[in-house]
C-alpha cells in the first residue's frame, strides 16, 4: 500500500518547523519586529507591487510576513516541546503506576481521569487564562493539564494486558522490585505508545496555543506567534489576504505532518491497527 | 436499567462536583477580589469589612461549602462589568450557542454521513480518496482559521454571505460551517469503518440474495446499524460544540456563551468565568448521558440490564 512508504514530505517539513525553531535567526532575511512603514501592506512576490525582498509580503507595519513566520516557529516548538514532555510524562508515570499497582491508585487515578475528561478543554482553558499570567508558561500548563490524561489512559490500559504476560510474572518471581519492574520492564514497552502520541500531541498543541494566542490569552507580543499573527491580520482582512492565509498555512502544514508521521509510525509499530 | 442510570448519574454528579472544585481553587488563586473590588485608596478597614461581608475571613472549607450552596442555586456572584448576577447573564446567551451548535452539528452531518456512507461502499475508489483528504485536511485545519477563510472568500471577496452578528438565518451559515468543518474527519472515519464491517454480515448478503435494491440495502439497512458508532461521537462533539465554541464566536462576532466567557477573561470579570466553566461542564454532562441513554431507542439490542 501506498501509506507503507515513510513519509518523507512529512518528516521534511517537521525538519524544517524545526530548523526554523533553533536556527530562524540566522536565515530569516528580516528581523522579525523590524518595523518598515514605507513598506507596509507589501502582497506577495508574485502579485504586482510584491518583491523579492518580502517573498510572503508585509504586514500593517511593513514587518516581513516570512520572517514573522519563522520567528513564529521558535514560539510553537518551544510550547509543544515542553508540554509533550510535561503531559506525556506525567501522564505516563501515572498511567503505569495506575495499571500496575491497580487497587486504591488505580481508582484514584482513573477517577481523576474521569472529571478531567468530563470538563471540556476550552472553557478549563479560560479558567486558567483568567488566573494565570500569559504567556508561553501559561499555554504549557493548560496544554498539560488538558492532555495528561490522554497518555494516562492509553498507558493505563496498555499497562493493564502488559502485567498479565509472563515476563513480567517472572521478573515478580524473580524478586525483582517494583521500581525496578516499572523502569526495567514496563517502560521500555510503552515507549512506541508514548512516541506515537507525542508525535499526534504535536500538532495539537499547534493548534491548540495558535487558538489562545488568536485569542489574545496565549502569547504576547511582541513574542510571534502564528495564532497572534491571525489575530492581527483578522483586521486587515479586506485588504490584505496574505496576512490571515500565511500564518495559517504553516500551522496546516505543521499539524498535517505531524499527524501523517504519527499515523505512520503507529502502523508501524502496531500492524493490526492498520486501516485497509 | 434502573441500576445503570444511578450509576450514570452518578458519575455525572461527581463530575460536575470535580468541575466546582477546580473552579473553586481557581478562584483563591487568582488572588484577592477585595483589591479588584475596591478603589485604589481604600483603607485596611474597608477591606477587612469587604472581606467579610464576602465571607473570605472564614476558613477554606467553610468557604467551599457556602460556595457549594450558591452554585446549586445558580449564584456565581455578580459579574464585576455588568453588576448583574453572572449565570442568568450567560444563559441569556444560551439560545444563540445552541443555535450556532445544532446549525454546526448539522453541517457536520450533512457531510459525513452521505461521504462516509460513499467511501465504504465504493472503498478505495474517488471517493474514497477524496474523504481521505478531506479528513486529514480537517484535523490540520484548525476552525477559526477555516472561518477566516470563509469570510475573506465568501463574505469579503465574494459578498455571497454575511461575516459577522446574528441577524437572520444567513448569518448563521458562515460559522456553522467553521464550527462543523472539524468533527466531518472523525465522523466520516468512524461511519466508514462501522460501515465496511456491516456491509460484510450475513443479514446484508441476506438483503441482496432477497433482491432488495441496492439503495434501500445501504441507506435504509445498513446505515441503520453502522450509525450507532456514529451517535456516541455526535454526543461528544456537540457536548464541545456547546461548551467550546469560544474562538469561532469571537472570529464571526457570534452573540453567544463563548464570547461573554472570552470577553470576561479579558476583564477578569471572575464571576462569569466560573459560571461559564460550570454551566459547559454541566451541559457536558448531561447531553453525554442524555446520549448514553439514547442508544436503546436507536438499537434495541443496547438495552442496560
Amino acid at each position: 500500500m501506498a501509506e507503507r512508504r515513510v513519509p518523507v514530505v512529512s518528516c521534511v517539513v517537521l525538519g524544517l518547523v524545526l530548523l526554523c525553531a533553533v536556527a530562524g535567526p540566522w536565515f530569516a532575511p528580516h528581523e522579525a519586529s523590524e518595523i518598515a512603514l514605507a513598506e507596509s501592506m507589501t502582497p506577495p512576490f508574485w502579485r504586482s507591487g510584491g518583491s523579492l525582498d518580502y517573498p510572503l509580503g508585509t504586514d500593517m507595519l511593513g514587518r516581513d510576513i516570512l520572517s514573522r513566520i519563522i520567528a513564529g516557529a521558535r514560539v510553537s516548538v518551544t510550547v509543544a516541546v515542553y508540554a509533550i514532555a510535561l503531559s506525556g510524562g506525567i501522564g505516563a508515570a501515572l498511567g503505569i503506576s495506575a495499571g500496575y499497582f491497580g487497587g486504591i491508585v488505580d481508582a484514584v487515578i482513573s477517577r481523576l481521569i474521569d472529571i478531567q475528561m468530563s470538563i471540556p478543554a476550552i472553557p478549563l482553558a479560560m479558567l486558567f487564562a483568567a488566573v494565570l499570567p500569559p504567556g508561553e508558561g501559561m499555554v504549557i500548563t493548560i496544554i498539560v493539564l488538558t492532555y495528561w490524561t490522554w497518555y494516562a489512559r492509553i498507558v493505563r490500559g496498555e499497562v493493564l494486558s502488559l502485567r498479565e504476560r509472563d515476563f513480567i510474572t517472572v521478573a515478580k518471581v524473580a524478586g525483582v522490585s517494583s521500581p525496578m519492574i516499572l523502569i526495567r520492564h514496563l517502560t521500555p514497552n510503552v515507549l512506541n505508545t508514548l512516541l506515537v502520541l507525542a508525535t499526534l500531541q504535536f500538532g495539537s498543541v499547534i493548534v491548540f496555543e495558535a487558538g489562545l494566542s488568536f485569542l489574545g490569552l496565549g502569547i504576547q507580543p511582541p513574542q510571534v506567534s502564528w495564532g497572534g499573527m491571525l489575530a492581527d491580520g483578522r483586521n486587515f482582512i479586506e485588504v490584505a489576504w496574505w496576512l490571515i492565509t500565511m500564518p495559517g498555512l504553516a500551522i496546516m502544514a505543521s499539524c498535517l505532518a505531524s499527524n501523517l508521521l504519527g499515523d505512520w509510525l503507529r502502523d508501524t509499530f502496531d500492524p493490526k491497527r492498520r486501516i485497509t | 436499567m434502573r441500576a445503570y442510570l444511578i450509576r450514570r448519574l452518578w458519575q455525572g454528579a461527581v463530575a460536575v462536583l470535580g468541575a466546582l472544585l477546580i473552579v473553586f481553587v481557581a478562584q483563591r488563586l487568582a488572588g484577592d477580589p477585595v483589591a479588584l473590588l475596591l478603589p485604589m485608596d481604600a483603607s485596611a478597614e474597608d477591606f477587612a469589612a469587604m472581606r467579610e461581608a464576602l465571607g473570605l475571613d472564614r476558613p477554606l472549607p467553610v468557604q467551599f461549602v457556602v460556595f457549594l450552596r450558591d452554585a446549586l442555586t445558580g449564584d456565581f456572584g455578580e459579574s464585576y462589568q455588568w453588576q448583574a448576577p453572572a449565570m442568568p447573564l450567560l444563559l441569556e446567551r444560551l439560545p444563540a450557542t445552541l443555535e450556532l451548535a445544532l446549525a454546526g452539528l448539522a453541517f457536520a452531518l450533512l457531510l459525513a454521513v452521505p461521504l462516509g456512507v460513499m467511501s465504504a461502499v465504493y472503498r478505495g475508489r474517488w471517493v474514497d480518496r477524496l474523504a481521505k483528504v478531506l479528513a486529514l485536511l480537517g484535523q490540520a485545519m484548525p476552525g477559526f482559521w477555516v472561518g477566516l477563510l470563509l469570510i475573506l472568500f465568501l463574505a469579503v471577496r465574494l459578498q455571497w454571505l454575511p461575516a459577522f452578528g446574528r441577524e437572520g438565518p444567513l448569518h448563521l451559515v458562515l460559522p456553522a460551517v467553521a464550527l462543523g468543518w472539524y468533527p466531518v474527519a472523525a465522523m466520516t472515519r468512524t461511519l466508514r469503518s462501522s460501515m465496511l464491517d456491516i456491509l460484510d454480515s450475513d443479514y446484508i448478503r441476506t438483503g441482496r440474495v432477497m433482491g432488495l435494491p441496492e439503495r434501500t440495502v445501504i441507506w435504509r439497512y445498513a446505515l441503520r446499524n453502522a450509525a450507532v458508532p456514529l451517535a456516541t461521537m455526535i454526543g461528544v462533539y456537540f457536548a464541545n460544540m456547546l461548551g467550546g465554541a469560544f474562538v469561532i464566536e469571537v472570529v464571526f462576532a457570534w452573540p453567544g456563551v463563548g464570547r461573554a466567557v472570552v470577553d470576561a477573561v479579558f476583564a477578569r470579570d471572575f464571576p462569569v468565568v466560573q459560571a461559564g466553566v460550570v454551566l459547559s461542564a454541566v451541559i457536558f454532562v448531561v447531553v453525554n448521558l442524555l446520549v448514553d441513554l439514547s442508544y436503546g431507542l436507536i438499537d434495541p439490542r443496547i438495552r442496560h440490564g
